[in-house]
């Protein structure tokens, strides 16, 4: 389907099917075996300038938006969801600053993050607050110019690789969410310590641990925005990276998809290849319009934040919670098509359903995703 | 430190097609890469620059659509890029593809170093770049796998063999042909191939280089290329059994009416 994209975005999007298909495709078995991070694509990615697309051209970025970063997340999710997510993990870590940072903090951060020099992490989710994250308790606690951070964030994404954290935490625990603030976090702050790195079911490549915060001291002049704003940065942060969820579904889904029809082409059984049965024929089909319906989806959520909508959290949450689901649908499909083969792990599409899975949970589990559809449903039709 | 790199543009196959009545490559319908080879050339002069600042000039000659691996060039670090093109080039060998190259360089300017890919894929020679250094009347190393040190005035470089390598030292200015285990090509930035589509593209033709008219293509091609053909292949040969001497005082025969 042609979605129309720019020039620069045609240049974007096929320079990160280059390094997907040339640089990632190669290695991605390796880093899911040894569950490594994969710096040296990490530094191809900084080279290439891809770190920078949806940072204003003015901190050293591209200029360019959501719907850039989706295009490369779904290209580099194609050949491997994990390593991507070393750098949809960092669009995420840095949403709060390109959002709500003052023009001191994004001259600081942005341009070290535009040019890939620095990853960014986001700290929200704590052992006792997942879908309830208002429940947090890590706190921070004014003291002259600065705060000091106590408490411990879970799986966090990029967490350890990272060196520029955004961290949600209350400062007023009598208001909960309410009294809750966002705060820049440098790796290297005294009193930030990192836990063990998880072992995980997918996106193995990707690094997850623990971030530890014993009387973290962290200058005044990092918190973002003011005391208080902190729960409604977290959300904002989340409605603009959730299409970056669903493009990297996407990108699973194609992936597993293309390894599918060309295995049911080439795959011989009863004297004929597979993909002459109209079972075969038929599953192809229902997967190749679920990846496209949810790449629809993505694309016209991402552009409807770009064009500076301002209420977007139900498409947002639409568009996660529908390519998420159709990743998955589409990824076990593969494996199915597969047969036997598909459940080996030296071919590529068990790690695509492991990989998938995942998509389906963070960032709101898709029942949060539910919620906040329907909530904000009844919320327009009361409107009405 | 000003580097020169020059590249050519070659169909992206290694099925090479002869033209049977032309004796040229069929170029139509095939697409046109960088010669995978120049690509090292591209890097190496490339990390040059960002090692010792200074900047890269890419030149090339060849028809007007050459203009794309120059942009593509750009897209990946060079500076600046000359396309020579004219009618007038048409049908060079290796010889005259070395002077008017040559002749381009001198007008470019001051330089320190010259990379070229140490062959052509299309072509396979390996004369061009030889050629040059020739027609300046500078040092040349061929094979070159590493640089190992360069100053202003004199670079320390590795050169293949096939036990294993020489180390060479040479003055600057210089020219060096690079073989594949130099360094890794990277791939083009977003910033670069931006910059690639806006560089204005030095265009010479053989007047502006104040070239010899005599000494440009089919004219200054002292090679006359009578047929270009697929070798048959070889056919099986004879296998002789039995004692070494009355093996050995049979081949003397076998060979003995081969010459007959």
């Amino acid at each position: 389907m042609d979605y129309l994209l720019t020039e620069q975005q045609v240049m974007i999007r096929d320079l990160a099917k280059k390094i997907a298909d040339e640089k990632i495709k190669p290695v991605a078995a390796h880093y899911d075996e040894t569950e490594e991070f994969a710096w040296p694509i990490m530094k191809i990615l900084a080279d290439s300038d891809l770190f920078g697309i949806y940072i204003p051209e003015q901190y050293g970025g591209l200029g360019g938006g959501v719907m850039d970063m989706c295009l490369v997340t779904e290209e580099l999710s194609r050949a491997c969801a994990g390593i991507a997510l070393g750098y949809g993990g960092t669009g995420l870590g840095t949403f709060p600053i390109l959002l709500y940072g003052s023009d001191e903090q994004k001259k600081k951060f942005l341009p070290d993050i535009a040019q890939g020099k620095r990853l960014a992490a986001f700290c929200i989710t704590e052992a006792g607050a997942g879908s309830d994250a208002g429940s947090i308790k890590t706190t921070a606690r004014k003291e002259g110019d600065r705060y000091i951070l106590n408490g411990t964030k879970q799986w966090i994404t990029n967490a350890g690789e990272a060196e520029v954290y955004t961290v949600i935490a209350l400062t007023d625990k009598a208001r909960g969410a309410r009294g809750a603030s966002a705060f820049i976090v440098e790796k290297g702050a005294k009193g930030m310590d990192f836990g063990k790195k998880e072992k995980k079911l997918g996106i193995r490549a990707s690094a997850t641990r623990e971030v530890i915060f014993t009387d973290c001291e962290v200058p005044a002049g990092n918190l973002i925005s003011k005391e208080g704003m902190g729960f409604i940065i977290a959300m904002k942060t989340l409605d603009s990276a959730r299409p970056g969820v669903g493009a990297q579904a996407v990108g699973i889904a194609q992936g597993a998809l293309d390894y599918a029809v060309e295995y049911a082409r080439t795959r011989v059984q009863f004297d004929q290849p597979i993909s002459n049965f109209q079972g075969i024929q038929h599953m192809l089909a229902d997967m190749g319009t679920q990846v496209e319906a949810a790449r629809a989806l993505v694309y016209a959520t991402a552009r409807m934040i770009d064009s500076g909508a301002k209420s977007v959290a139900k498409e947002s949450a639409m568009s996660k919670l529908f390519a998420s689901d159709a990743a998955m649908k589409v990824a076990t499909d593969a494996v199915q098509i597969f047969g036997g083969y598909g459940y080996m792990r030296e071919y590529p599409v068990e790690k695509y359903l492991r990989d998938a899975k995942i998509t389906q949970i963070y960032e709101g589990t898709n029942q949060i995703q539910r919620n906040i559809i329907a909530a904000n449903m009844i919320k327009e039709s009361l409107k009405k | 430190m000003h580097i020169i790199v020059c590249i050519k543009q070659v169909p992206n196959t290694t099925d090479v097609r002869i033209d049977p009545l032309t004796n040229t490559l069929i170029r139509e319908g095939v697409e046109s890469v960088i010669n995978p080879f120049d690509a090292y050339a591209i890097e190496e002069a490339v990390r040059l620059k960002e090692r010792l600042g200074g900047k890269v000039t890419v030149l090339t000659m060849g028809p007007p659509q050459a203009e794309s691996a120059l942009r593509e060039a750009v897209s990946l670090g060079c500076d600046e890029a000359v396309l020579l093109s004219d009618r007038k080039f048409a049908g060079s060998d290796t010889w005259a593809t070395s002077y008017t190259l040559a002749a381009a360089i001198r007008k470019i300017g001051a330089f320190d170093v010259i990379l070229c890919g140490k062959q052509a894929s299309d072509g396979d020679t390996a004369q061009v770049g030889p050629g040059i250094s020739t027609h300046l009347d500078i040092p040349q190393v061929t094979y070159v796998k590493k640089i190992a040190e360069i100053s202003a005035d004199k670079a320390l470089v590795e050169r293949m063999t096939e036990e294993g390598y020489d180390t060479v030292e040479t003055p600057l200015p210089c020219l060096l042909t690079v073989v594949k285990e130099i360094n890794t090509p990277r791939l083009p930035s977003l910033k670069g191939m931006m910059r690639a589509k806006s560089v204005k593209i030095t265009k010479w033709t053989a007047d502006d280089i104040g070239a010899e008219p005599e000494s440009l293509g089919l004219d200054g091609s002292p090679t006359r290329v009578i047929k270009i053909f697929t070798p048959e292949p070889r056919k099986g040969g004879e296998l002789l059994k039995g004692d070494t001497a009355d093996v050995a005082a049979e081949l003397v025969e076998l060979l003995k009416d081969i010459a007959a």
